[in-house]
């Protein structure tokens, strides 16, 4: 992963290895210590950016492909049930006749739909954790590390199971149960980027003439925490769509009748053993990508918003 | 109270005589001997965590009565058994009320009856555990000697095609669904090349002793695709710390002295990694258990993972409260492995204390 962070600047080679050690001076022999390693493409600032827009019109295209094609995707035609991938249906179809690509395309729809949803409410409980954790003292701060120890001491699935059954299963219990499991790591980043803030002067100041903790929290706080939170919010997104998956694959998600990933690969199942390979490879493949896309698209943008990143 | 002007000042004290408490009671805390200590926290989350899934699972819109019983049973039941045994499941009372009793039962080691396995949950989670036990392990070893090993190979030779082979499959992999990993592995080993059985941890039929080797047999497969799952972050990790160490000082040194690569990594490099990835693997206890909830759902594995499931869909709270309880009692060992192997071996952490949270 750092191979494609690192983009800009200098080659952080071993020190005291000539490295590239040719002159570039003719007839002057030139140690090089610290070669500039020539941009490739996709790296650099705009190429990172390219990279990120990119990830982002494809996750808006599979978004709304899978939208347009739901009414596609339900449509049985038991006359073409069970055929492996052809030019006409380019994933098969299953064994009620309907196309896997619109099945799939519409799942990962769904999946955008849900994990949107929970990776922004998981964020909003991160940042407001890890502003009361900063910033209320150190009881406060003691009670959100315990909360984060408890929610961190159950497996996500186990907890998610936990949820989803209070819930009453279907898409709420999921989208509760991402949203209540996946703030703690992002709830600590932020605690210690507003602790950071905290020893700043502009903001002790502020704080010596009186100014409310929320207006510090609205005028200094989120300004200065929001490429991180952003960041972080997009980098929740790949874990919140593969939790749903792997929570409907369960049973306990989404329900049969909606298409989601999850749904299609636990019907895929039952056809493992009858050869019909195509049911759960290509669903999965594209879940792979969508999860790649997101993550491609969150680390182009940390690269692009932190010093330490841009600096490598 | 009504004053307008020092609305703020009487909260600005408080808080500040209960900043002062707070520190005191962290200091004392402190000085509480840390086996004890750990005893404690052990307590408190072993309670929070019976609290939070007793309350997460009496909030359930399923009635456990209707949910266990069976639609028909239901039915045809007689009110005096219908009120039995919703008395039998505490439906009714309040979640406060219930937790007590059950903390009662819980202290005489009874965590109540599972009715989806007919059994008593400590017998259940017992039994589900030990089955599950080889495949964690198994995983939870290999997956950290593949990751040390990978992620040393790929610092020693940054920038290399082997590094970037390493990082790129660990990144392909951590975006992988673990069960569709799963599904993929059946399809292509058990299913076309017939190499590994197609699930469960014995011959299907199979009547008597199972020997070790056949239970081996079974749980191969699902261990490897469990321990594929956990190299990623462990072999990400130690690459980042070889990176660190091999451009530390002594290993400058070393080089300078005419050492080679290799005796580099073995006698200097290794010894400093070692220890990062085996603290991290011991943290990453909660991921593999994670895992294998949905290993064991696709390759049909009797542990405590489907155990879970089958909890989960079947409405059977009690188990649901004791596989929780379980789990969370692995993660804390885990985590008390990593603190404890971090104040063993780095002597600075020793002279102080080992607290992490």
């Amino acid at each position: 992963m750092a191979e494609q962070t690192e983009a800009l600047g200098v080659a952080s080679g071993v020190p005291g290895e000539p490295f590239g050690g040719a002159s570039s001076v003719p007839g002057e022999p030139l140690t090089c210590l610290h070669s500039p390693r020539p941009t490739r493409l996709g790296e650099g600032r705009r190429g990172l950016l390219a990279w990120a827009v990119a990830a982002l019109v494809a996750l808006v295209l599979i978004g709304v492909a899978g939208a347009l094609l739901a009414p596609v995707a339900a449509r049985t035609d038991f006359a073409q049930a069970n055929l492996a991938p052809t030019l006409e249906h380019p994933f098969g179809t299953d064994w009620m006749g309907r196309d896997m690509l619109a099945r799939t395309l519409a799942g990962l729809a769904t999946s955008l739909g849900v994990g949107i949803v929970a990776a922004c409410a998981s964020s909003v409980i991160a940042f407001v954790l890890a502003a009361v954790a900063a910033l209320g003292g150190e009881a406060a701060d003691a009670v959100v590390s315990w909360v984060i120890d408890l929610v961190m001491g159950i497996p996500h699935i186990v907890l998610l199971v936990l949820v989803s059954y209070a819930l009453g299963r279907g898409a709420t219990g999921v989208m509760v149960g991402i949203a209540l499991t996946h703030w703690p790591s992002l709830a600590r980043v932020l605690r210690a980027e507003i602790l950071q803030l905290k020893a700043a002067p502009f903001f002790s100041a502020s704080r010596a003439i009186g100014v409310s903790s929320l207006r510090l929290v609205a005028t200094h706080v989120v300004p200065h925490v929001l490429p991180q939170y952003l960041v972080g919010l997009v980098l929740l997104f790949p874990h919140a769509i593969l939790h749903e998956a792997s929570i409907t694959f369960l049973g306990f998600g989404l329900s049969p009748e909606q298409p989601a990933i999850g749904v299609i690969l636990s019907e895929a199942m039952g056809y493992l053993t009858a050869g019909s390979w195509w049911l759960a490879v290509f669903p999965g493949l594209a879940l792979l990508g969508t999860v790649l896309l997101f993550d491609r698209l969150g680390s182009a943008l940390r690269a692009l918003v932190t010093p330490q990143e841009v600096q490598r | 109270m009504a004053c307008e002007a020092g609305a703020s000042r009487p909260s600005v004290v408080r808080g500040r005589g209960l900043k002062v408490s707070v520190t005191a009671l962290s200091r004392a805390w402190r000085r509480v001997p840390a086996p004890l200590r750990v005893l404690v926290r052990l307590t408190v989350l072993l309670l929070a965590v019976s609290l939070v899934t007793f309350a997460l699972v009496s909030a359930s819109p399923i009635d456990p009565v209707q949910a266990n019983v069976g639609q028909t049973a239901y039915l045809t039941m007689s009110p005096e058994r219908r009120a039995a045994l919703a008395e039998r499941w505490g439906a009714g009372e309040g979640v406060l009320e219930r937790w007590a009793a059950w903390l009662v039962d819980a202290l005489h080691g009874d965590l109540g009856y599972s009715l989806r396995f007919n059994a008593p949950v400590v017998d259940v989670v017992a039994e589900r555990l030990a089955g599950s036990a080889l495949l964690l392990a198994t995983a939870w070893l290999l997956s950290g000697a593949l990751g040390l090993a990978l992620g040393v190979l790929a610092g020693a030779r940054r920038g290399s095609r082997l590094d970037r082979i390493v990082c790129g499959w660990c990144y392909l992999l951590s975006a992988t669904p673990t069960f569709w990993l799963a599904m993929l592995a059946l399809m292509v080993f058990s299913v076309w090349l017939g190499w590994f059985p197609v699930g469960f941890a014995s011959a299907i039929g199979g009547t008597g002793a199972v020997s070790f080797a056949e239970r081996l047999h079974h749980a191969a497969l699902p261990a490897l695709v469990l321990s594929l799952t956990g190299v990623a972050n462990v072999a990400l990790h130690t690459r980042e710390k070889t990176l660190e160490v091999m451009e530390a000082d002594y290993v400058r040194f070393a080089r300078s002295r005419g050492e080679s690569e290799r005796s580099i990594v073995v006698r200097h490099g290794l010894r400093n990694l070692v220890l990062p990835a085996l603290t991290l693997q011991c943290a990453q206890v909660s991921e593999i258990i994670g895992g294998s909830v949905l290993v064991e759902q696709v390759f049909s594995y009797p542990g405590l993972g489907q155990a879970a499931v089958t909890a989960g869909l079947g409405g059977d709270a009690p188990l649901l409260v004791g596989i929780a309880l379980a789990t969370a009692l692995l993660v804390f060992a885990g985590n008390l492995a990593a603190n404890l192997l971090y104040g063993v071996v780095d002597p600075r952490l020793r002279a102080g204390e080992v607290h992490h949270g």
